[in-house]
């Protein structure tokens, strides 16, 4: 196996990945070299969501991301998503509207939902249901977490107002 | 929209409050570890070698080319399993790893541990099997008269049911056959885990599972060690639903982890998880319901066939239930049900949220809409009129003694009023972004059911749970080993601990078999009931303690004692005492739980086998496309009788996705399997709903009516919800379409019906 | 497997004509699901071109729409994009889920040539015509000779798909896709309806429903030659005719994800349907 070098600039920090293979994705080497393992690996093909990170303020599947190629971007995972030790205002509305059940859905539903309310902190129904209409989760149905995004709209249009 | 009072994290909830999840936080920070996540130095990936076809006799399988392979570390097959080659939950009759004969495609051969996981599918690719392969046995009905596939018999279990007169025949009879596809329960967290090899020569595993010491002792056997030398300890859960009662990967990491010596992790792909976990059982039901002319039902017939597929499971169990609540929750004077679980080379099957109601409720609901029809009534009449409630005998001859709300599930369900808001954007269409339809293409339809299961097991198994209650300077720590699979059970086990000792904090320790008994299945809707009685039991025990010790020590008046508020307190006034001085030196309590006796069923299925029972119902409302086929489920209302509503938000979340579950069975969910092989091992054509295909679920009202022998009078919650979902959106199809609709789920061609079409 | 990411179309045709073999990725949304499931071969060279700006964004040229290879399905749904190329846009809109159109591209959709492409009966009807290039040179090919067969495509060892062309088209246009769930499916059957007021021309592009995107031309001559132009009305009876002539024109195949009969079935509801949005229904 040729291996590989190279540099990631994750949540702000750089980091070196050294003696990797070609062919890892942007979400194993996350989980597996660099100590990130908040992004999920429930499919590992696109159609699930759960792997959602932020590149360059695009919100994509980090699982169809060649890791290597993910160098000079800025890169945001869940981890990424508060300062340490503090939570924002999607993450306090999920625990608040109960929409976590068993987790594993949950990452990358908030780097979606807090991109979503970045572009539009008033966004009805249907609008939430199409922008998260990738992030399959099974244990809630959905409900909670459609309360929860509007909890953290009207957060977030507070802060803003 | 349901109206929920959320309970702010910084007080201290009690029972009947929302209170937030103990693990939200490291949830919503990405911090939570599941089995997945964990990571060790100098760990080895595994990898499992999965047979092509679903039936085969293997010649030979030459391991050597794999193991050349640079980075590889071991290769195991059958004949490395030390121990009891078969393993099984119900029936010891499935190996570890195949060694003549493989009965299911996915079924698994051999093991590597290798470098890293690219190495782990190299070597997989060099191992060489010598397959034989043979006709699949496929075909359910023909499984009993058809050549044994294993040598315990293709006959899984048989359950024939006679009750009351069996000469009643009704003036009014409809027949039907009713269909149910297989399901997946399709959990977000892959099977995962990670093994260590310990120095006294024994394993510790961290695992997802739903039974931690089942699984230790099955994996004991297998290992050929004693089960105090197998250590497990349960890890972050990404669902389970059912899928994760049996073992998966768990003896697999283990032979691993002793066989290198290093710590083994591995990880299943979203395809290998579909091979890798039973499913809901496939049905074929037909039945004939009996009535006179009033609308009273008088005998109901009933032939059930499930596919077990290859290997038992918990199979016996699910037939048991789908023949016992095969006709639904109403009062029957006379029945004759067979139904039977057969063994084929489709993949195998066992529990899923539900257990064998599900697919009895498609059918049940079916019939008493066609018997509605056939004698010119309303269908929720005639459920009302029918309905069983307290003191009714079931058709296995139990008396139900505990709560049985079933008019006023039903009635609070359908006198609820719609919450629908008309809209006229495209995406609200079925079809959605496709832009398939109009909304004059469109044809709505509604329609309710009811349903219900047994709660906690049943047939006279000895069914216990264990919790640990330690409480020292003024803070309590539960151990449980009950597992949390993200139904919030870690929430109530804080909630009860805070009721009945009056602590603020409440810690909870690992769930492992190291430090306590087992606390049972995370299934049949039975851990509020049975661990959160553990729990209940051990902070009683340990309250009690406590308080002699006080009344000893301050010469205080036993009786006079409560604990209130970090205080304990004398009603006499006289006396109080913070919890935290008087704990300095800790207590403690280890408690086995127990529910009261259930007793096998004789050879005509009667007998009183099982503890409690729960009721819900729903009404669907939903949007046909009826030239395309397509649907959209639009609304959705139900209600569930609860026994008491320990923590509303997360009752709440159970229905909601109880819900969903049963939403997608009717409208998009099924495991495609042809000639034993699965054709949508993948997310892209194994459908879920997604926030799109999910309206919201709008709950009438829970009934709570405390259930006799139940801490603190609370039902189960978690399956009733995915029972009476299906049959509904199922129904109000029919009412849309005029189409009978014998199967689910449905599919566009069923609802198009066009010539020379089968799928 | 060895990866370079070219950042500059110049470079990656230099690397392109060294290892005409070279794996393309853009967006990954094919091409990584292959990589993660271990199909792809370990000697394979990836070349990135996701970062290359002569791909990136579309341009109107003259009567021609000019869209980079690089642009991606979220950019495609854009009102900007939307108001000059309305099915396109539509058709992007059901492209997989959001992570997906963020980063999959209409370079990709067509390098990958899926029958299912969601992109390819829309350039189909809009006479799409592809721009390659290769350390060579260039060269164009109409989309019907760019798509050959299932997952096959006319790009040639050490060529790039570098821009699509559209002519203008001024008119109503109409994109369906039919799936099984609300969200993120792959296409059953698609269909494009592409009206062309200028030359009083209705262009018809039908998906998943053949090897290739197909353009039933007996069905385009019927409506073309049987709509009230001038009123912009057609006859119930010519939309009935329009849409068997349309579903006889499929090739379906029955899959796990639906029969050719509902395939062909589907193709004719949506062929009237669309064709009643464009033009209104006379009522006899």
């Amino acid at each position: 196996m040729t291996t590989n070098h190279y540099t990631l600039k994750v949540n702000g920090k750089e980091h070196q990945v050294a003696d990797a293979w070609a062919g890892e994705s942007l979400l194993w080497v996350l989980r597996e070299r660099l100590g990130l393992p908040g992004a999920k690996n429930a499919c590992e093909e696109g159609e699930c969501g759960s792997c959602s990170v932020r590149i360059d303020d695009e919100v994509v599947c980090g699982c169809l991301v060649l890791a290597a190629t993910a160098v000079d971007c800025e890169i945001t995972t869940i981890e990424g998503l508060a300062p340490e030790g503090e939570l924002v205002d999607v993450q306090e509305a999920f625990i608040e509207a109960g929409a976590v059940q068993c987790g594993f859905c949950t990452p990358g539903l908030l780097v979606t939902i807090d991109k979503l309310l970045e572009t539009n902190n008033q966004p009805d129904d249907l609008t939430v249901r199409e922008a998260i209409s990738g992030n399959l989760c099974r244990c809630t149905g959905y409900g909670r977490i459609l309360e929860a995004v509007n909890l953290a709209a009207a957060k977030r249009r507070e802060v803003t107002s | 929209m349901t109206d929920i009072q959320i309970t702010s994290p910084v007080s201290a909830p009690r029972i009947g409050e929302s209170a937030p999840r103990p693990d939200g936080v490291p949830k919503v920070t990405g911090t939570f570890t599941f089995s997945s996540d964990l990571w060790h130095n100098n760990m080895l990936w595994g990898g499992t070698l999965r047979s092509p076809h679903p039936s085969a006799n293997i010649k030979s399988i030459d391991i050597s080319g794999a193991l050349a392979i640079n980075g590889v570390s071991a290769v195991l097959t059958h004949t490395d399993v030390p121990g009891s080659l078969l393993y099984g939950l119900e029936h010891a009759d499935q190996p570890v790893l195949a060694a003549d004969v493989v009965r299911y495609e996915g079924e698994s051969v051999a093991i590597v541990a290798a470098d890293h996981p690219e190495t782990v599918r190299r070597a997989l690719a060099a191992i060489v099997v010598d397959y034989q392969v043979t006709a699949p046995l496929v075909d359910p009905e023909a499984a009993e008269q058809a050549e044994p596939i294993h040598p315990d018999g293709n006959l899984i279990r048989r359950l024939r049911l006679r009750h009351g007169d069996q000469n009643i025949q009704g003036e009014i009879q409809v027949e039907g056959t009713y269909e149910v596809g297989m399901q997946d329960q399709a959990f977000l967290g892959p099977e995962s885990g990670l093994a260590l090899p310990s120095e006294d020569g024994g394993v510790e595993l961290f695992v997802s599972t739903q039974w931690l010491h089942s699984d230790r002792d099955q994996v004991a056997v297998c290992l050929g060690l004693p089960p105090e030398k197998v250590r497990f300890t349960l890890s972050g859960v990404g669902g389970a639903f059912g899928a994760r009662e049996d073992l998966s990967l768990h003896a697999h990491l283990c032979l691993l982890a002793l066989h290198t010596g290093r710590p083994v992790k591995m990880v299943y792909s979203r395809e290998e998880s579909f091979h890798g976990h039973v499913h809901r059982h496939p049905a074929r039901m037909w039945y004939r319901h009996h009535a006179d002319t009033d609308g009273n039902l008088l005998r109901v017939e009933a032939r059930l066939i499930l596919d077990g597929g290859a290997y038992a499971s918990s199979s016996g169990a699910v037939i048991s239930n789908a023949t016992c609540f095969a006709a639904g929750p109403y009062l029957i004077p006379s029945a004759d049900i067979d139904g039977a679980v057969v063994r084929t080379n489709n993949p195998p099957c066992g529990a899923m949220r539900g257990f064998g109601a599900v697919q009895t409720c498609v059918g049940h609901e079916a019939q008493m809409d066609k018997l509605a029809a056939a004698l010119g009534m309303d269908p929720v009449e005639l459920r009302l009129k029918n309905a069983l409630k307290s003191g009714d005998k079931l058709l296995t001859g139990q008396t139900i003694t505990g709560a049985a709300p079933v008019a006023e599930v039903i009635k609070s369900c359908v006198d609820h009023p719609s919450t629908l808001i008309p809209s006229d954007d495209m995406m609200s269409l079925p079809g959605g972004a496709g832009r398939t339809a109009d909304p004059h293409h469109i044809v709505r339809g509604q329609a309710m059911a009811v349903g219900f299961k047994n709660l906690l097991f049943s047939e006279g198994f000895d069914d216990y749970s264990s919790a640990i209650c330690h409480l020292v300077d003024g803070v309590a720590t539960i151990t449980c080993a009950c597992a949390e699979v993200g139904q919030g059970f870690v929430t109530l086990a804080q909630q009860i601990t805070r009721e009945v000792l009056g602590v603020e904090e409440v810690i909870l320790a690992p769930a492992a078999t190291a430090t306590v008994g087992s606390a049972g299945s995370t299934s049949a809707s039975r851990q509020t009931w049975m661990s959160g009685g553990a729990v209940q039991k051990a902070c009683e025990a340990v309250r009690q303690q406590l308080l002699e010790r006080i009344a000893d020590q301050h010469q205080v008046i036993l009786d006079d004692l409560v604990l209130a508020d970090g205080q304990i307190v004398s009603l006499a006034g006289n006396f109080s005492l913070d919890l935290a001085t008087a704990t300095t030196e800790p207590l403690e309590a280890d408690i086995e739980y127990r529910h009261a006796p259930t007793y096998p069923v004789d050879e005509n299925g009667q007998g009183d086998a099982h503890v409690s029972f729960a009721f819900a119902a729903h009404r669907a409302v939903v949007d046909v496309d009826p030239e395309l086929g397509l649907v959209k489920v639009v609304e959705l209302t139900t209600s569930q009788d609860v026994g008491r509503l320990l923590n509303p938000l997360q009752a709440v979340g159970q229905l909601e996705g109880g819900t969903s579950q049963g939403v997608g069975l009717a409208v998009m969910e099924e495991v495609l399997v042809a000639d034993g092989h699965i054709r949508n091992a993948s997310f892209t054509d194994y459908l879920i709903p997604t926030a799109l295909d999910m309206p919201p679920v709008e709950i009438a009202a829970f009934i709570e009516q405390p259930e006799p022998g139940a801490p603190f009078g609370a039902k189960g919650i978690g399956e009733p919800p995915s029972i009476s979902s299906t049959a509904a959106v199922v129904a109000a199809m029919r009412d849309a379409t005029k189409r009978e609709l014998p199967r689910v789920p449905v599919r566009p061609t069923d609802i198009v019906q066009l010539e020379n079409d089968t799928p | 497997m060895s990866v370079t990411i070219a950042r500059s179309l110049d470079q990656a045709l230099e690397i392109l004509s060294e290892r005409p073999d070279a794996l393309i990725l853009a967006g990954g949304t094919d091409l990584m699901v292959q990589i993660n499931r271990g199909s792809l071969n370990e000697l394979s060279t990836v070349i990135a071109v996701n970062r290359i700006p002569e791909l990136q964004g579309w341009k109107q040229q003259d009567d021609t729409l000019v869209l980079g290879a690089g642009l991606t399905y979220a950019e495609m749904e854009k009102s900007d994009f939307a108001a000059v190329a309305p099915a396109l846009a539509q058709a992007a809109r059901t492209v997989g889920s959001p992570q997906i159109r963020n980063a999959g591209t209409l370079g990709g959709n067509l390098g990958t040539a899926s029958p299912a492409g969601d992109t390819l009966p829309v350039l189909a009807a809009l006479d799409a015509v592809i721009c390659l290039r290769s350390a060579q040179g260039a060269r164009r090919l109409p989309i019907l000779e760019f798509i050959t067969g299932v997952k096959n495509n006319a790009r040639q060892p050490g060529e790039l798909i570098e821009e699509v062309h559209i002519p203008a088209a001024q008119g109503h246009q109409e994109f369906c896709k039919i799936g099984p769930r609300n969200a993120m499916v792959i296409s059953v059957a698609s269909l494009a309806l592409i009206v062309d007021q200028q030359n009083k021309k209705v262009r018809l592009g039908l998906g998943t429903v053949g090897p290739v995107p197909l353009r039933p031309a007996e069905a385009e001559e019927h409506l073309s030659t049987n709509v009230n132009w001038a009123a912009n009305t057609v006859s119930a009876a010519t939309l009935d005719q329009f849409s068997t002539l349309a579903a006889a024109a499929a090739r379906p195949i029955d899959d796990h994800r639906g029969t050719a009969a509902y395939r062909r079935h589907a193709i004719g509801v949506m062929a009237r349907r669309t064709a009643a949005r464009a033009f209104t229904e006379e009522t006899a």
